[in-house]
Order: structure tokens, then C-alpha cells, then sequence
């Protein structure tokens, strides 16, 4: 740690981030508003982002900020909006005695966590020095990008096909005349108002900033999640303006950008395990294959993440049954 | 405190622990399916920050924890999603915002109401 006057501000800037961040969980957690409870949520999203970057994650920043804040919030506020519009009916609220019990038992368990963080042994090396050893055969200089790709490559093939599974689930959410239709409903915003023109604008910048950021998950923050996520938000941004019209989920396109990623994975895998271990790459040619396995999961992210944002079909195929 | 653990890092494994019974309260105590939504959302964030903030030693953080928390950045929205969805079409299919034994019936019986567009 650095120390003297700079590492005091730090210190004040953790406690003042640390209880901001409790804040602003308190009010998405307990406030009276389920809208003004969405919105602490993102708040909480954003400052939990900075937080990352205070402990060093700065690829999880990244994640925290587009997934955790950014695509959980337009989610959430959406489903507020299907809810309202529906005119369902609020659940009524837990009984004084619940909550006691609920807070008691909320004070317990965050006790427990809290009692064994600072029972940590010393001195625990942990797998930074043995990834930084193995750091030259993976083919990439971001220790992140080496552990998701290489070193557990078999988490990021699972996650990328739990991805898949949740999307379907989320598809067979929809009524039958809808299977395999448009998703979400139609939008609609004033041409020449601030939604349609951002939307124009900002395009551009973020499929540039996107595609740099997978680019750059090679020797830096960044990859194929954190980028896949700025293109899939982009185009969202298109959709929700109404410039684009999302395909019909039935549509081979679209079904093959999905299927992308885990297939091109899962294949070389499957190659590596005909040259002996599953999922690994020969060290000669191992910055190429993750490039290549990092691209097609980022558009299998993006198109995943976007229809999983978009919702389930809502309107019929306009080409009749699919 | 553990000796080897960055201050700055405690700071935020104890915050990462408050917001796991933050997170849990919400879950258990709220009964609105977002709510509870929001709560599910706000425990896993206060355990990968746990988990983050305990793999910081001193030579920095952990690339391995980091993977591990996009990981579950990620299978937690895909897990969010898909309860928005199934909330969404409960509440079309029978008029209320929650689980039956704990939301009133909605008034003349909205059941099998196909969902306004």
C-alpha cells in the first residue's frame, strides 16, 4: 500500500463508497416505490462498478457496469412497465413478524460472512503467481481472458451454453400464437426526440468501442462478455428507438448468431480432446484459437443477450407460422 | 483483521457481507417478484464482492476469482431474465403480481386474460 496523505483519501473514499453502496442497496431493497426501488438498483450497479476498479477487477467493473447495471436495469424497468400495463395485482406485504424474522436471520447469515472474512489465514499465495507462471502458454497477456478462455475454459463454454438455456426458457414464455415470433413489443418513439437521435448518434461509438473491447481482452480489461454487451446494448438502443425492427426468433440468422459461440468452442474443444485433453489449445497456435473462440462468443453474446433483454415473442411472425 | 489483507480490501469484503443480508432480506421479506428480484441481484453482487475483495493479496488481485465473478455476472442476468419473463406471463395469465397464497384474487377474475399489448 502506498502510504501518507493519498492512501488516507483512499481509505475515506472506500468508507464513503461503502456506505454509499449500502444506501443505495437499502433504498432498491426497502424503499416504498418498485419503480424508485429499479432505479437505487442501477445506482447501486454503477457504484458497485467503481468499486471493482477500486479493488484492481477492472474486467469486472466492466461486467458490473453493462450487465450488472446496465442490462439487469433496462430488464427490470421494462418488466415494470409489462406489469403496470397489465394491471396486476401487488402482492400483499409480509407481516411485521416476517420481517422480524426475515431481518433477524438477513443479520445472521451477513454476520457469519463478516466473522469469517476477517478469520482469512495468512498468508494465502492464492492462483495469481500459478496463472502468471502459465500466463505465456494460454496465448494472451490478460490473466482473465487466459483463466475464461484457457485455464477454465470449461466455465465460460457452460455459462455461454446457461445463456442459451435461460434464452429459451425465456422464449417459451411466450403465447402460442407468438412462438417464434417478433420479441417485445412494437416501439415506438418521436422521430427527432432525444431517444431517436441518441440512437443515431451513439451506433457508431459503440460497435467502435465494442469490438476494441473484446480486441483488447488479449493484453488488457476487456473481452468477449464486456464487449459482447456493448454491441448487444447498441442495438437495443436501435430497437428501443424504433430504427430497427428485431427479426423473428425463428430466423436461421438469428438462430445461427446464437449458436455460434458455443458451437466454435464446444468444436475446438472437441479437436483438442482428439489431441489428447478436452478444451486445450497446442500452446503454437493458442493467441489465434482464443481470438477465434473470443470473436464467435461475442456474437453469440451480443444476439443473446439482446434477445434476452428484448423478451419473450410478443407478435406473430409477420411471414405466417414459422 | 487479517494481516495480509489490503485495508481498503476488508472495507469492502465487510460492506460485500452486509449486502449479502441486505440482498437476503429483500428476498425473504419483500413479496413483490421484481422486489424479490432486486434482492436476488443485490445478494449475488455482495458475495462476488466478497469473493473479490478476500482473493486480493498482496501481490494484488486474483485473476482467477475475477473470472469466476463474470462468470456469475453473467448466469445471474440470464437467471434474472428469465424470472421477468415468467413473472410477466404469470401476472398475464392471472392478473396478480405475485405467488397466489400471498396476493389477493384480482378483481372479476382476470385468469386467462391474454396479456394487453
Amino acid at each position: 500500500m502506498t502510504s501518507g496523505v493519498g492512501s488516507v483519501a483512499g481509505l475515506a473514499f472506500d468508507l464513503a463508497l461503502g456506505g454509499l453502496l449500502l444506501a443505495t442497496a437499502l433504498a432498491a431493497v426497502a424503499g416504498r416505490n418498485l419503480f424508485g426501488g429499479v432505479v437505487a438498483f442501477v445506482v447501486y450497479g454503477l457504484l458497485a462498478s467503481l468499486a471493482w476498479v477500486r479493488l484492481g477487477a477492472i474486467d469486472v467493473a466492466l461486467a458490473e457496469a453493462a450487465i450488472g447495471a446496465g442490462l439487469t436495469g433496462v430488464l427490470l424497468v421494462g418488466a415494470v412497465a409489462r406489469l403496470a400495463r397489465i394491471g396486476a395485482v401487488e402482492p400483499a406485504p409480509t407481516a411485521p413478524v416476517g420481517k422480524a424474522l426475515a431481518a433477524l436471520g438477513a443479520v445472521g447469515v451477513a454476520g457469519a460472512i463478516a466473522l469469517a472474512v476477517l478469520a482469512l489465514p495468512e498468508g494465502r499465495p492464492g492462483l495469481g503467481p500459478e496463472v502468471a507462471r502459465n500466463l505465456e502458454a494460454s496465448g494472451v497477456e490478460n490473466p482473465v481472458t487466459a483463466v475464461l478462455i484457457v485455464f477454465r475454459g470449461y466455465d465460460t463454454l457452460i455459462e455461454s451454453i446457461v445463456l442459451l438455456a435461460a434464452l429459451v426458457g425465456v422464449w417459451a414464455a411466450s403465447l402460442e400464437r407468438d412462438w417464434g415470433g417478433l420479441p417485445g413489443l412494437r416501439q415506438h418513439a418521436r422521430p427527432g426526440g432525444v431517444m431517436a437521435t441518441f440512437a443515431r448518434l451513439v451506433p457508431s461509438i459503440g460497435i467502435v468501442v465494442g469490438i476494441y473491447v473484446v480486441h483488447a481482452g488479449a493484453y488488457a480489461p476487456g473481452g468477449a462478455f464486456q464487449g459482447g454487451t456493448i454491441l448487444a446494448a447498441v442495438y437495443l438502443l436501435a430497437a428501443m428507438a424504433g430504427l430497427v425492427e428485431p427479426p423473428a426468433v425463428s430466423r436461421l440468422p438469428v438462430r445461427l448468431a446464437l449458436a455460434l459461440g458455443p458451437a466454435v468452442f464446444l468444436g475446438l474443444g472437441v479437436v483438442g480432446a482428439l489431441g489428447g485433453t478436452f478444451l486445450a489449445f497446442p500452446e503454437a497456435v493458442a493467441g489465434t484459437l482464443v481470438l477465434v473462440v473470443e470473436t464467435a462468443l461475442t456474437v453469440s453474446i451480443a444476439a443473446t443477450l439482446a434477445l434476452l433483454v428484448l423478451g419473450p415473442p410478443a407478435r406473430p411472425s409477420p411471414g405466417g407460422a414459422p | 483483521m487479517s494481516p495480509d489483507l489490503a485495508p481498503h480490501a476488508t472495507i469492502y469484503a465487510l460492506v460485500g457481507a452486509a449486502l449479502v443480508g441486505l440482498g437476503l432480506y429483500g428476498l425473504v421479506a419483500r413479496r413483490h417478484p421484481l422486489r424479490r428480484l432486486v434482492g436476488f441481484n443485490i445478494m449475488g453482487s455482495g458475495l462476488f464482492i466478497v469473493f473479490g475483495a478476500a482473493g486480493m493479496g498482496p501481490l494484488g488481485p486474483d485473476p482467477v476469482p475475477q473470472a469466476l465473478i463474470i462468470t456469475g455476472i453473467v448466469v445471474a442476468f440470464s437467471a434474472t431474465a428469465l424470472i421477468t419473463a415468467l413473472a410477466g406471463r404469470y401476472a398475464a395469465l392471472t392478473g396478480r403480481a405475485g405467488l397466489p397464497e400471498e396476493t389477493p384474487p384480482p378483481e372479476g377474475g382476470a385468469a386467462g386474460r391474454p396479456e394487453a399489448s
